[in-house]
């Protein structure tokens, strides 16, 4: 399963197989390596406090990162456009805390408003990435920048000068013109948002392990067994079951010895039940999207244009339905990620998660043309450990965690640069190659 | 060119440049005159706003400038520029700590950043030649890269000079201060007279001028023109036997250089050297200057920047006293630079010729 996962595209360019599979893999190398150099290194750095911090990391942030496969598949590259979804979801938010809405109810018309801002604004990014055919990626980052400034319009201005709202609101500033820079979600229990998702049902960490490793071997035996039946035993791979079923039996293993010796992995925190069924439900939709008619246009469009529009394929819609899915599902993954967080940074919590859930699914062994659910879970499990590590590493090895942030940042500008420069130089190779050929 | 034509008369020439003139412009320029009638209808001193706009067109238009070389190439807009910046800053840096004041500062830094950028921007254009077809994402995330390595370079490398450290602790300050190596607005101050209240920085203007010429002169030259055709058309100058990739490695050199140039320019106007991320997004306003200016992602002039320099300059620098009147309490002029920035960076992208797959 390992080798599946971290092989993004075949090998194409020549060269030794070693090599050629080093350059494959390179970012994701580099990432295991450094987290794997900071285990090492850090001494301050527990078991439980790593395993906490990254599960709640994994399940604040993989509902963004899946949101970027959808258009990778469509052809559009990576949609950094994905701070637009988030801008959306924090929209549905503010308007919700501002009715003081909570709990389940408010969740839910978080998601509903959320949806259609989130709707609108990618049908409009969807018609400019259209109109921006082969710079789709430029312009996806410079539009998050353009409507960073709209937000801003919207919550500095529009509320309070066009929009009256009373100054005494908590989330308005004393002045009575605009939105906080914080913004308290209020605690579950006080009817707000905070937690409102994740604190709906919890279970043991050691426990959700367990409850991994049945499913993945349930998962491998079904889909053996499925192939089997319809004819179709030849999809089935031997060596990827068996990985399958060794990474399993090493996560059931480990949960039950933990189980057993009462371990120190019993101290990490409780995993968010709900917020872990909307992901595997999201993991599902999209590996499953593929198997659909549209899944199917999306993948033509991605793989030819000319070709798509030949065989009767509505290119442009097709382009804008990706976009728009992306969007939305990058609306509600920021309003799960807003509850998890319990405050809004109303000008701050969006700008980042273009970037970071970019670089997450890179990391995870996409490339522009290339992504899945994999790429996707696992990049955001290897990105976020390097997050929680890298501080470390500055303060134990130059006695400074400024100088292991200012790394990470390096880290993520560097991995995101690397992977698609890495992408293009082996695209132009191969079609160099072509042309010798001919 | 129009412009070499000597019979075309003068009255001509102003038409068929009118004509010229791109939408852009025209709509910046119209949204400029509307916030001048706004600062007049609100008071606002005319004279402050006029010495503004010329000091921050004259500070930020090296930069600007930058992008000439980039785009005339077919690299398209640097959005790389902070590669250039960062090794202004360190050139900046070093003459600090070399123990320059003055003038000597100043050409020391110059002296300094030459090299290095040139040999950053070689390595940058390699890079742009390895990527062709996706130069603006990638540049991009390599510019945000290096601001990030030299975020660690800052903190980490050895200075010694007190005016540079913090008090406590290791590493370099965040912004230094140049009034202390006798640098703060060293080129703006020679000659700088006044009409009025109007305050002219002619040392500012005369180096701006000075690079916009140098430019321009490049550009007539014979690789000057071999690099403008390599952009226009890759196939057709590679048949003329043009070396459309060593072209492209010395256009980014330049802009690299200018670049470097420019950061130190604005910094010496500005006052102080501002390291660590603050040259992040410096790229962004400049591509959209020139954009302003009536450039596109594939064809820029000299004209272009300096048009486009002043006019983008001049609206933030009117923009920001007028909102602040008009709408109190308010935050407005960076937003709407924000939309204005981003917008006409989104446009010309649109205009740009699509290669759909």
């Amino acid at each position: 399963m390992m080798n599946n996962m971290l092989a993004p595209e075949a090998a194409k360019t020549s060269g030794h197989p070693a090599a050629q599979w080093l350059l494959n893999n390179i970012v994701t190398l580099i990432f295991i390596a450094f987290t794997l150099f900071g285990f090492f290194i850090s001494d301050n750095v527990t078991l439980p406090f790593f395993l906490s911090e990254l599960s709640s990391r994994v399940f604040r942030n993989s509902f963004l990162v899946l949101s970027l496969i959808i258009p990778v598949l469509a052809g559009l590259g990576l949609n950094f456009g994905i701070v637009i979804g988030a801008m959306s979801g924090q929209i549905a938010v503010s308007i919700v805390r501002y009715f003081d809405g909570g709990g389940v109810s408010g969740l839910l018309y978080a998601f509903a408003i959320a949806f259609f801002v989130a709707a609108l604004c990618g049908y409009l990014t969807g018609l400019l990435y259209n109109k921006t055919r082969g710079q789709e990626m430029i312009a996806s980052l410079i539009v998050g920048y353009f409507a960073n400034g709209i937000y801003q319009f919207l919550f500095l201005f529009v509320v309070g000068v066009i929009i009256a709202v009373p100054a005494t609101h908590p989330m308005i500033k004393p002045d009575g013109i605009g939105v906080r820079m914080t913004v308290d979600l209020v605690p579950l229990k006080a009817g707000g948002l905070k937690y409102a998702l994740d604190d709906m049902c919890t279970m043991p960490f050691v426990y959700a392990l367990l409850l991994m490793a049945v499913c993945i071997f349930i998962f491998t035996a079904a889909r053996w067994i499925i192939n089997n039946r319809r004819g179709e035993s030849y999809k089935n791979s031997r060596g990827q079951a068996a990985a399958n079923l060794l990474l399993g039996g090493a996560i059931a293993a480990v949960s039950l010895h933990a189980i057993i010796t009462d371990s120190q992995l019993m101290m990490v925190r409780r995993v968010p039940v709900v917020t872990g069924l909307m992901i595997t439900a999201l993991c599902i939709f999209t590996s499953l999207i593929t198997k659909t008619k549209l899944g199917q246009d999306f993948r033509s469009t991605g793989f030819s244009q000319n070709v798509s529009r030949v065989s009767g394929i509505d290119v442009d819609r097709t382009r804008i339905i990706a976009t728009v899915i992306s969007t939305v599902l990058a609306s509600w993954g920021q309003i799960i990620y807003l509850q998890n967080m319990g405050t809004l940074n109303t000008y701050n919590a969006h700008t980042q998660i273009g970037m970071f859930s970019v670089a997450s699914l890179l990391v995870g062994g996409a490339s522009t043309s290339k992504a899945n659910v994999k790429n996707a879970i696992f990049g955001t499990i290897l990105f976020n450990s390097m997050f929680i590590m890298s501080p470390e590493i500055g303060q134990s090895l130059f006695g400074q965690a400024l100088l292991g942030e200012y790394f990470r940042t390096f880290m993520v500008y560097g991995v995101i640069g690397l992977a698609l420069g890495l992408y293009v130089w082996k695209a132009a190779k191969d079609a160099e190659r072509a042309s010798m050929t001919e | 060119m129009a412009e070499n034509k000597t019979e075309n008369s003068l009255s001509q020439r102003l038409l068929s440049a009118a004509g010229q003139v791109g939408l852009p412009t025209l709509i910046i320029a119209a949204f400029w005159l509307l916030t001048l009638l706004g600062g007049f209808a609100v008071g606002i001193s005319m004279q402050a706003l006029v010495s503004d706009t010329i000091k921050r067109a004259g500070m930020n238009g090296i930069l600007v400038l930058a992008m000439v070389p980039a785009i005339q190439s077919g690299t398209g807009p640097n959005f790389a520029l902070p590669i250039g910046i960062v090794c202004g800053l360190f050139a900046m840096v070093c003459a600090i700590e070399a123990g320059a004041v003055g003038f000597g500062w100043l050409a020391l830094s110059f002296l300094i950043c030459v090299p290095l950028a040139a040999a950053a921007g070689y390595g940058y254009g390699k890079l742009m030649n390895a990527v062709k077809g996706s130069e603006m994402t990638i540049a991009t995330y390599t510019g945000f890269s290096v601001v990030a390595l030299m975020c660690l370079a800052w903190l980490t490398l050895p200075f010694k000079n007190p005016k540079m450290g913090w008090f406590i602790g290791k590493g370099l300050r965040e912004t230094i201060q140049l009034d202390a190596v006798g640098a703060a607005q060293i080129l703006n101050k020679i000659l700088e007279f006044r009409i009025g209240d109007v305050i002219i920085p002619t040392g500012l203007l005369l180096t701006f001028a000075f690079f916009c010429i140098l430019t321009q002169i490049f550009f007539r030259s014979k690789t000057g023109i071999a690099i403008s055709a390599g952009g226009i058309n890759p196939k057709f100058a590679r048949a003329a036997g043009i070396d459309i990739d060593r072209n492209r490695i010395l256009a980014n050199i330049i802009s690299t250089i200018l670049g470097a140039a420019g950061i130190i320019v604005y910094s010496q106007s500005f006052g102080y050297a501002q390291l660590y991320t603050a040259p992040l997004m410096m790229a962004f306003p400049a591509v959209a200057a020139v954009l302003i200016g009536g450039a596109t992602a594939s064809r820029a002039k000299v004209s272009h920047v300096v048009i486009g320099v002043i006019l983008f300059q001049g609206l933030l620098t009117t923009a920001l006293p007028v909102a602040n009147v008009v709408f109190a309490g308010t935050d407005l002029s960076e937003i709407m630079r924000m939309i204005i920035q981003n917008g006409i960076i989104l446009y010309a992208l649109t205009q740009v010729k699509g290669d759909a797959k």
